[in-house]
């Protein structure tokens, strides 16, 4: 890894880094990777088929009752930084 | 009223005799939250209608007997929505943000008549294990100021170890509950996950987040977790099944891991989990060394899921919808700007790494590899509650550690959750409970002990714990 690879890390994640963190993000990163690396000697003697069975699983409801039009709509928009009407305000995108 | 032995079950019972009133209870826990917060930074905020709660809760007294948190002042950890009222998870990007909903554990709480007294400090979005990580200051132990008091939930543990609160709630994602509860002196226990409801908990890692409660006794934390587990319809990976009866007996299996305990853990931890394994031999239980061959790469594991996960979750703190906003040129400078200005440094090192694991052409190589070891391990548990009712380890390799004494080094920092991180890989319930004190500089600073069970045998759980804490006094 090198300061190009954080620079494009940190363009994916959108967000902007000053310039001296790039280095120690670096040196960090490099360090925590190296020791999650660990997976990968433990992870050879895992069976390709082992799957334990799950605690849980996803459960979705029926697409029916939603709620009425509308009803959480002031609520939820008085948190938006900048509104319109009754719509979040966003800068264009093209 | 002295709040130092005062236990939820204590105040219940005075408060049924009518020794004092919920609005008694609560003024006292506001006094003492007036005379030490300033100095331990536990709080970030202290709700201005506690007394309000407390004069609802006194008149519902008479007809609710049985109702044991009526009127029971509790803190909570700042990434609980309470519905209108402000919710940071202790970062700068949710700075000013009111909640516009309940989440299920606060709506269960209210309905049982709970005082909320106010929100407490965490590292940034849960993330952290000393609380340092916190935009709003750090959080000292009480039992000495120039250390911490664990985390990420150090706000809710130094609360109630302080005595400016009877009981709190943290989230566990990796020990975030059990550690702070260790280094302050209290109870933490995270239960199996999907136990308790997650809906308006603000997201780490959502596939081991758990609500889980502090309290200062093993009663204490059954009765919290007893109001706030349950399936919950806006939670879909919450359980609706009925608690596993476990046949007590008086002579159980306790397995103890020593080939991943004896290493890097600090002497005085160690003399100590020796005094207890004894304690529970004196108890007539029989303690049983154990190998769990894949417990030592827990932490690797951990640290390739909880980053993935947090880079998908914190997608959404665009400064669009809510929260703080950096105007840019165009709407990528805006993300860029308010993401980068908003996130402490610890959120954004995760929220790359995790942009790193999950990348195509490492998506295999450490996603894929990290969920394979989760597997193996949770095989390794299964195999191993074969053999033994319960696994035995200290909470924290150490005592709690000074301030600023490992911010420098992230590893070491994620290293302080080595013994509690298996527990949330594998879902299983798991408690910590003060086990002593270590005389360091002079100071008496608590040891906790870890018990984990077979999932969803919390009941067996708290039965174990409770005969710890009688004998240890």
């Amino acid at each position: 890894m090198n300061i190009r690879d954080i620079e494009k890390l940190a363009a994916l994640s959108r967000i902007d880094l000053q310039e001296g963190e790039k280095k120690s993000l670096l040196a960090e990163m490099g360090a925590i990777l190296n020791y999650v690396n660990q997976v990968k000697e433990a992870a050879a003697f895992a069976a390709d088929n082992m799957e334990e069975k799950p605690y849980s699983r996803n459960i979705w409801r029926e697409d029916a009752n939603p709620h009425e039009s509308g009803i959480f709509t002031d609520v939820l928009l008085a948190s938006a930084p900048a509104r319109h009407g009754q719509y979040i305000k966003v800068k264009k995108i093209l | 009223m002295d709040l130092t032995t005062l236990t939820i079950k204590k105040a219940h019972d005075h408060l049924i005799k009518g020794d004092f009133s919920v609005r008694e209870l609560t003024q006292a826990y506001l006094e003492n939250i007036e005379k030490k917060n300033k100095n331990l930074n536990a709080y970030l905020e202290v709700f201005d209608d506690c007394l309000d709660q407390a004069d609802e809760a006194d008149k519902r007294l008479k007809n609710e007997k049985d109702n044991f948190m009526l009127g029971v002042p509790m803190a909570f950890k700042d990434n609980m929505l309470i519905k209108g009222r402000n919710v940071s998870a202790g970062s700068k990007i949710l700075e000013g943000y009111k909640a516009t909903y309940d989440a299920g554990v606060i709506k269960k709480l209210k309905e049982a008549g709970t005082i909320l007294l106010g929100r407490t400090n965490m590292d940034e979005f849960a993330m952290g294990t000393s609380t340092e990580n916190s935009a709003y200051g750090v959080t000292k132990n009480p039992h000495d100021l120039s250390r911490v008091p664990g985390g990420s939930s150090g706000g809710s543990a130094a609360a109630l170890a302080a005595n400016l609160t009877l009981g709190a709630l943290g989230s566990d994602t990796g020990g975030s509950v059990r550690q702070p509860a260790s280094f302050c002196g209290v109870v933490g226990f995270k239960p199996s996950y999907g136990r308790v409801s997650r809906s308006g908990l603000i997201a780490m890692a959502s596939s081991l987040d758990q609500i889980s409660p502090f309290a200062k006794t093993v009663e204490d934390a059954e009765i919290i977790y007893n109001i706030i587990k349950g399936k919950d319809p806006q939670d879909s990976t919450s359980l609706d099944i009925k608690d596993e009866i476990y046949k007590s007996k008086s002579k159980m299996k306790i397995g103890v891991p020593f080939h991943f305990i004896n290493e890097g853990t600090e002497q005085a931890v160690l003399d100590n989990f020796n005094q207890s394994i004894k304690k529970m031999q004196d108890l007539g239980h029989e303690v049983i060394p154990i190998t769990i061959p894949n417990i030592k790469y827990s932490l690797a594991v951990y640290y390739i899921i909880v980053p993935a996960e947090v880079s998908s979750n914190l997608a959404r703190f665009d400064g669009v919808k809510y929260g703080l906003h950096k105007d840019g040129q165009d709407l990528l400078a805006d993300y860029l700007l308010t993401r980068g200005e908003g996130f402490g440094k610890e959120v954004r090192r995760r929220i790359m790494l995790g942009t790193y694991v999950l990348s195509s052409g490492y998506y295999d190589a450490y996603y894929g590899k990290a969920n394979q070891v989760k597997n193996l391990l949770k095989a390794d548990f299964r195999k191993t509650f074969e053999e033994v009712n319960f696994v035995m380890t200290p909470t924290s390799p150490t005592v709690a550690f000074k301030i600023g004494e490992k911010a420098s080094d992230p590893l070491a920092l994620y290293l302080a959750d080595i013994f509690t991180v298996p527990a949330n890989i594998t879902g299983l319930p798991s408690i910590s409970i003060p086990s002593g004190f270590a005389l360091t500089d002079g100071k008496k600073l608590p040891l906790g002990l870890q018990f984990t069970a077979p999932f969803l045998a919390e009941s067996s759980l708290f039965e174990i714990a409770k005969q710890f804490e009688k004998l240890n006094g």
